[in-house]
Parts: structure tokens; C-alpha cells; sequence
């Protein structure tokens, strides 16, 4: 077993070993959930299931270390003039681990599975740009509508879209849009996942699952690239305690622990300043206005004087010790083919305040007649902190705020049913694409829980959808977000950052923006 | 004695089912429902979501439905964890929970019984004073404090131990959660013991065998610590099976695979099927220790005689 000992500080000297095969390479992540299953069409959706499916599976493209789209399964592609079709050339020495070739076939299977609606994809809608994908998961039409065929004898895989998707590829990363062993469910249904006999593509496959404990990995020896493959193995640890992960860290019986809770930063920072990692993420964190009738969040200028007295800077560096950074736009920065709209905070805090009372002023509230706001947020330590600070800060305004908590299930139920003034909420990128947050703007969309309806809007995110030429459609969405950012449609608050503790001793790990770190290319140094 | 048993554990079918109907309806009576997230789900996906695990069926159907599968053994799949059904979950984490809360009652025991007599036979002494002044530190720390602190101790500081990990039971693995979970039994336990010793010590029947001139040993050994043990034995019966059903705190912090964690998991996910299962397999756990405590009544006390 390699066991890195950090040569950083004192408390580190010691570490345990546990018994592996003599010369084994093996890697231990802390992982800080547990894996819904290996099916991807059953997968929850948390950070940690796409760190092991990616290692254990691969689609038609794949991430390099930095985050980059390489070719995977597929060595080339072209797309039709239209943007609608594409045509993937898979590789020839792709195969299973059971050593059967991995063809077009599995593929066409995979999306097929994955939209069947008898097997109730959370995450089926992720395929939806593809020609009734969205017919076949609701029933209305059979699988075999879907715009998807395997041809050339199953070396070719061509795809079809409703409208042109500019971040499609983007989307081919995601484990929705992986293969599934055609061969394996015909000989064993829908328990080709079982760990007895399933068969996967990556450079890794599946060797021992203790529920609640860990996952281990092997090098697929039938991947097409495994004599690059540096691990013999991989072992993910679920660990739901991140200060215990800290712990286990620090004992050395970890390389890397993911998501180290945001408290430890300073801490760590200071005793393992090699070790540990924050970095830019694609997530925002932000406060939804009630857009709906009878609340006071309607108008505008209600919006903007809650926004002025907003000090984010307090927030991310005082409150969170800068684990999170101050943000003026709902889209992070640092997305593809982007760049963020900020909105308009003039001046000093003392101008923003007095122009936030003249707002409130005008809309009507004063010391007689105070704004009365519900807001509402999910209980954990982080969110309350930053509610109360919030509280705080709209306090001088003459705002009394009510606050509510609850445990995300019920918070997120309430909120969507629209009982709230303000609520917290936050979204992490399925992709690397600005689409994916300005959508939830759009009127009608599950997933805006604050009802925001503006019909400019939604014309400008329709006309990005059909735009083909990148630069173009850059332009539309950024217009799309300084409108949102103008008319004050939500607060943002804060961008995500990544948190990792890593073995200074690993090389090949490289901090990016999506947190997509495949084990392939990790290795110990010499 | 056995037709006693039968006859209780018959009893405990009414029990039983009235325990499943009410976690069955206050389950579904909580907000919110098992695909509800952070992400609200497009309606045609919770569709095919609630057609595949029945949700879309009127409630009563749905709790007949339960009752038929439970009644064939099958607890259902886990909403959750897709990969294992509720039984599995249960089989796989059980013997890890009972191995880790087996030895930690074994320990708090071994130690607790012998620590709560040596402080009743010298009460009020420094000895007495030692051992209840320790126990109320033991009860009154909590184990989310204690468990990080073994850890960092043992784990991180010196070196001695894992931090955590389960490693297939191996038994450096198991001594730092053991420990954890002993400490607040044994102070429990040498507490109780005290007091009921004490109790025993100043009864009548004491004051006759000593009269009789028996040794204090056998006044001790053969007449105090029988009757003293009683109110411990009856603490014994839920506390075990408190324990061995695991301690989500010891878990978490140790990465332990055992089950107690499904029991806040699942309800906080709504993990239907796994809430039911572990309240099921918990009553029926409860049920019969409750019986062995009763029987161990018996061998205890002559006096307690279970008749047909």
C-alpha cells in the first residue's frame, strides 16, 4: 500500500497502513455521499456519484484532467450544417471489461434505458434535446421513436436534436449520457449492475461495494488506454462526516478527501497549506424574490434596496471565511464562451444605503408602516448564518425579517409552492454552460421557484436556443442576464468554490471549474 | 416457560401492527416526499417516478400493498440506495451494528458492574466519589464530542489507531468506536448499579444474613448483587437494543457501515421503504429483548414465576 505520509507539521508524522498487495497503487477518496446505484439512469445526482461513474464508465467524450472535452468512446465527430445531426465515429479497440466491443449499439441501448419511463430517470430530462426523447420518457411515444441509430455495423453513432444544442457536447459528459452493456441486460436484465457480473467501459471497473462503507475499483485491463492508467485501483469512501474525513486526512489513510466542510478552511490552510485546495466552481448561491401576486418582492424597487443593502463581501469573507466569493451576477464566473453580467451597486455602502431607503421610501415603507418579509431557508449552519446576517443588514432599512427553516425535502416543496417572500437557494452546473443557469429564470420552469415571468426574457434564451454561430448566442444570453440583473429578478450572493484536501505526493490532479477530477489521471509521484 | 414465550411474542402481533400502520401514515403525513430535492423535477419525470414505486395509488392501497409484500418478507426496494432492497441493507449493516454495540455493552458491562458495586460497598469514600464523579462526566459528554476526540487522539495525534474506516471489522477498527459507544453505558451502568446496591444493602434481609454471621463477602456475593442487578437487567432490554441497532453519530464519524444511520437517513430522505423497514426490524428487536429481560427476571428473582 502506498501510505503518503505529509511532511507538513508534526501531527502528521504518524498514519496507518492497511493491508493491500505489495506494490499496489491504490488511490483512497473520501466521497461524502453514497452511490445510488451503478445503472446511471438510477443515480441521485450528488458530486460524488459522477466522480466514481466517471471513473468506471466513459462516453463518447471524455475530461482530461483540467476539465477539457476530450475524445472518449468516440475518436471524431461531425456536425450536420444545421447543427441537428451528429455523426460519432466510435474507436475500434473500444470494449467492455468483459472484453466484448463497446458499439453503437450499447449506446442507442444506454439512451434508450435511460428514457424508458418504467425506469423513472431522475436525470432522463438531460437527454430531451434529442428527437422524442421527451415523447418516449412520458409514454407517448415507443423507444424506438428516439433520434438516435447505430450504423456502419455499430462503428457509427448518429444523433438527431430537436434544435440545435450549442453546449451538446457539454452534455455528453454527463453519466445520462453514457452507454449501457447491451449484452450484459440480455443475459441479466435489470440486474446487470449487480457486482457478481457487470461489465463497464472506463478505465476502471467495479470490484467490492460495502453499503455505507466504500467502493472499490480495479484498472480495467480491457480499456482502450489502460497501459496509461498509473492506479491499480481506486477505493471511495463514504464519509458523511467531513470533519471525520479531515481526520482520516490527516491520518493518512486518505489521498484525497472531497468537500471538506467550509468551517475547516482556515484551519487547514494554515496546517496543511500544500494539501489543501479551493477553487472557482459552477455553482451560485443565491436568494429567490417571490415574484408572485400579493407579495412585496413584485416591486422593483422593493428588489433593488434589498439588493443594495446586501454586502456580500461581509458575507463570503466575514461569515465564511472565504469560502465562497462575492457575487454580482446569477451566472459564475469563469463558464465557457461567456461573460458574466454584474449588476449596477454604485458607490460607496453609505450611497447604496441611502438610496435603498429612498427606494423603500417610494415603494411605500417606513418606520410606521415596516416591510414585513418571510424569508425562508434550509437548515444548516452555513444558511443560517447568512440569513441572519442578511437580517441584519436589511435591519437599518426597517425591515423585519421573519425567518422560517426547514430541512431542504420541506423547503424546497414549500418554496416551490410558492409560501415565501425570499428564499434561499443555490444551483451547481449539470454543464459548463451559462444556459443551464439562465434557464431557471425562464417563465414556467420547475426549477424558478420565485415565478419569475418576463416575456423579453424568454424571447431572447429562445432565440440562443436556435443560434448556431457561439459568438452570437454569447451575446444573447449575456443580454438575457443583464436584464435579469436590471429588473433585480433574484439576489445573487455568492459564487461555489470547490474544496479539496489532496496528497501533495499526487501529481496529475488538476483544480477546474466543473470539480471533475477522473482518476485515470492521477498518479503518485516517483 | 416456552409456551410463556410464544404466547408473548403472539401477543406482540397487534403490537406490531399498530406500530407499522402509525410510522406507515406519519411518514406519508410528513412534508415533502422521496424526489424532492434541491432540483424541482420536471412533472412528467416525478411521473414515471411515482408510477414506478406505486406512489401514484391511493394511500390505503398503497398501506395494503405494504402489509401483503411485508408479509412475504420483502421490504421493498430503498428509494435511495437503487442498488440494494431494504432487506439488503438491513443484512449487510446489522452485524456490523451488533458486533461494534455487542462489545461496547459487553465493555460497559466488565466495567461498569464492578466500578457501580466497589462505590456502593464504599460509599461516600474517595473511591465512591471518583467513580460517580467520572460516570456523570461520562453522561453528561456527549458521544459527537468524545467520537472526534478519540479520533484525533488516537487517529490523527498519535497514530495508534484508524481514524476511521470499517476495514471488514479488522480489530484496530473496531477498538476507538467500541470505546465511544461504552463510555456513557458504563456510566450508566456503574450509576445504576450503585444505587441499586445500595438500596439492597440497607434492606432487611441483609440485616438478617449479616446476623447470622455470614462473611461480608457472602452477604455481598450471594444476597446483595442478585436483587441489585435487577434494575439493570431492566434497563438492558431497550438499551441494547438501542445499541446494537447503531448509533448514527458513531457511524458517521467512524465511517461505520452499520444501520443506524437509516433510521435519520431514511427519514430525512423519506426513503419510505427503508423508514418501515427499520422501524419494523426495531419493534421487533424491542419485542423480543423485552422477553429475554423477562426471562432473565425469572432466573434472577424465584420469586417471578412465568405459569402456563
Amino acid at each position: 500500500m502506498f501510505t503518503p505520509r505529509l511532511a507538513v507539521g508534526p501531527l502528521l508524522l504518524a498514519s496507518t497502513c492497511l493491508a493491500l498487495p505489495a506494490g499496489a497503487e491504490t488511490l483512497d477518496i473520501g466521497v461524502t455521499g453514497e452511490l445510488a446505484s451503478f445503472d446511471t439512469s438510477q443515480v441521485s445526482g450528488g458530486i460524488w456519484e459522477s466522480q466514481i461513474l466517471m471513473d468506471v464508465y466513459e462516453g463518447l467524450v471524455k475530461k482530461g484532467p483540467d476539465g477539457e472535452i476530450l475524445p472518449g468512446m468516440a475518436t471524431s465527430w461531425e456536425v450536420s450544417e444545421d447543427g441537428l445531426t451528429y455523426t460519432f465515429h466510435l474507436r475500434e479497440d473500444a470494449a467492455w471489461s468483459d472484453g466484448e466491443p463497446v458499439t453503437a449499439e450499447d449506446f442507442v441501448f444506454g439512451w434508450r434505458h435511460l428514457l424508458d419511463p418504467a425506469n423513472a430517470s431522475k436525470y432522463a430530462y438531460m437527454l430531451y434535446p434529442v428527437v422524442g426523447a421527451e415523447a418516449v420518457n412520458t409514454g407517448q411515444q415507443p423507444p424506438e421513436a428516439l433520434g438516435v441509430a447505430a450504423r456502419d455495423d455499430g462503428r457509427t453513432f448518429e444523433v438527431t436534436l430537436e434544435s440545435p444544442t450549442p453546449y451538446f457536447t457539454q452534455l455528453l459528459t454527463h453519466y445520462t449520457a453514457y452507454p449501457a452493456p447491451k449484452h450484459a441486460f440480455d443475459a441479466h436484465g435489470k440486474d446487470y449492475v449487480d457486482l457478481d457480473h457487470i461489465v463497464t467501459n472506463g478505465a476502471f471497473t467495479p470490484e467490492a461495494w460495502v453499503s455505507q462503507s466504500h467502493i472499490s475499483v480495479q484498472r480495467n485491463p480491457e480499456y482502450y488506454d489502460a497501459d496509461a492508467v498509473a492506479l491499480d485501483g481506486v477505493t471511495y469512501h463514504t464519509i458523511e462526516d467531513r470533519n471525520a474525513g479531515v481526520s482520516r486526512f490527516r491520518a493518512g489513510e486518505l489521498d484525497i478527501m472531497r468537500e471538506y466542510s467550509s468551517s475547516m478552511y482556515e484551519l487547514l490552510r494554515e496546517q496543511l497549506p500544500d494539501a489543501t485546495h479551493m477553487s472557482t466552481y459552477l455553482g451560485s448561491y443565491y436568494y429567490v424574490f417571490n415574484h408572485r401576486e400579493g407579495h412585496p418582492t413584485t416591486d422593483p424597487q422593493v428588489r433593488e434596496a434589498l439588493s443594495l443593502a446586501t454586502r456580500r463581501e461581509v458575507i463570503s469573507e466575514q461569515i465564511m471565511g472565504g469560502t465562497f466569493q462575492p457575487a454580482l451576477s446569477f451566472v459564475p464566473d469563469g463558464i465557457d464562451h461567456y461573460r458574466v453580467q454584474e449588476m449596477a451597486l454604485e458607490g460607496d455602502m453609505d450611497a447604496r444605503m441611502a438610496r435603498a431607503r429612498a427606494l423603500l421610501e417610494d415603494a411605500g415603507y417606513g418606520p410606521d408602516t415596516p416591510l414585513h418579509l418571510r424569508l425562508r431557508y434550509n437548515t444548516t449552519d452555513e444558511h443560517k448564518k447568512i440569513a441572519v446576517a442578511m437580517a441584519a443588514m436589511w435591519r437599518p432599512l426597517g425591515v423585519e425579517v421573519e425567518m422560517i427553516n426547514a430541512e431542504a425535502t420541506v423547503h424546497y416543496q414549500t418554496i416551490a409552492e410558492g409560501d415565501f417572500d425570499i428564499a434561499r437557494a443555490g444551483w451547481i452546473a449539470d454543464y459548463n454552460d451559462a444556459e443551464n443557469f439562465l434557464t431557471l429564470l425562464r417563465s414556467g420552469v420547475g426549477n424558478n421557484y420565485g415565478a419569475y415571468a418576463d416575456p423579453e426574457y424568454d424571447a431572447l434564451l429562445d432565440r440562443a436556443a436556435e443560434t448556431l454561430d457561439l459568438d452570437e448566442r454569447q451575446q444573447l444570453l449575456q443580454q438575457a442576464e443583464a436584464l435579469a440583473m436590471d429588473d433585480h429578478a433574484l439576489i445573487p450572493m455568492l459564487y461555489y468554490v470547490s474544496r479539496n484536501l489532496v496528497n501533495p505526493a499526487l501529481d496529475g490532479w488538476e483544480d477546474n471549474i466543473e470539480d471533475d477530477h477522473p482518476s485515470r489521471w492521477v498518479h503518485f509521484a516517483e | 416457560m416456552l409456551s410463556y414465550s410464544l404466547k408473548r411474542l403472539l401477543q406482540a402481533i397487534p403490537t406490531m401492527l399498530i406500530v407499522i400502520t402509525i410510522a406507515f401514515f406519519l411518514m406519508r403525513v410528513a412534508p415533502g416526499g422521496p424526489f424532492d430535492g434541491e432540483r424541482a423535477l420536471p412533472p412528467e419525470i416525478e411521473a414515471n417516478l411515482n408510477a414506478a414505486y406505486h406512489l401514484d395509488e391511493p394511500l390505503p392501497q398503497q398501506y395494503l400493498r405494504y402489509l401483503g409484500n411485508l408479509l412475504q418478507g420483502d421490504f421493498g426496494p430503498s428509494f435511495k440506495y437503487k442498488d440494494f432492497t431494504v432487506t439488503e441493507l438491513i443484512l449487510q449493516g446489522f452485524p456490523v451494528s451488533l458486533e461494534i454495540g455487542g462489545l461496547a455493552i459487553l465493555l460497559a458491562l466488565v466495567i461498569g458492574l464492578p466500578l457501580g458495586i466497589a462505590a456502593a460497598l464504599r460509599r461516600n469514600s474517595a473511591i465512591d466519589y471518583a467513580v460517580m464523579g467520572t460516570a456523570l462526566a461520562g453522561i453528561a459528554v456527549p458521544n459527537f464530542v468524545v467520537a472526534p476526540l478519540l479520533a484525533l487522539v488516537f487517529g490523527v495525534l498519535l497514530g495508534w489507531l484508524p481514524a476511521g474506516g470499517w476495514n471488514g471489522g479488522a480489530l484496530p477498527n473496531l477498538v476507538l468506536p467500541v470505546l465511544a459507544l461504552s463510555i456513557q453505558q458504563i456510566a450508566y451502568i456503574a450509576r445504576m448499579m450503585r444505587a441499586s446496591m445500595i438500596e439492597v444493602l440497607g434492606s432487611h434481609y441483609i440485616r438478617t444474613a449479616r446476623a447470622k454471621g455470614l462473611s461480608e463477602r457472602l452477604v455481598v456475593w450471594r444476597h446483595a448483587i442478585r436483587p441489585a442487578l435487577m434494575p439493570v437487567v431492566s434497563y438492558l432490554g431497550p438499551a441494547v437494543a438501542g445499541i446494537i441497532t447503531g448509533s448514527v453519530v458513531i457511524e458517521q464519524i467512524f465511517g461505520i457501515p452499520g444501520i443506524g444511520r437509516y433510521f435519520v437517513q431514511g427519514a430525512l430522505n423519506r426513503d419510505y421503504t427503508l423508514v418501515m423497514g427499520t422501524v419494523v426490524f426495531y419493534g421487533a428487536l424491542i419485542v423480543l429483548l423485552n422477553l429475554v429481560v423477562d426471562l432473565i427476571y425469572s432466573a434472577l428473582d424465584p420469586q417471578i414465576r412465568y405459569d402456563d
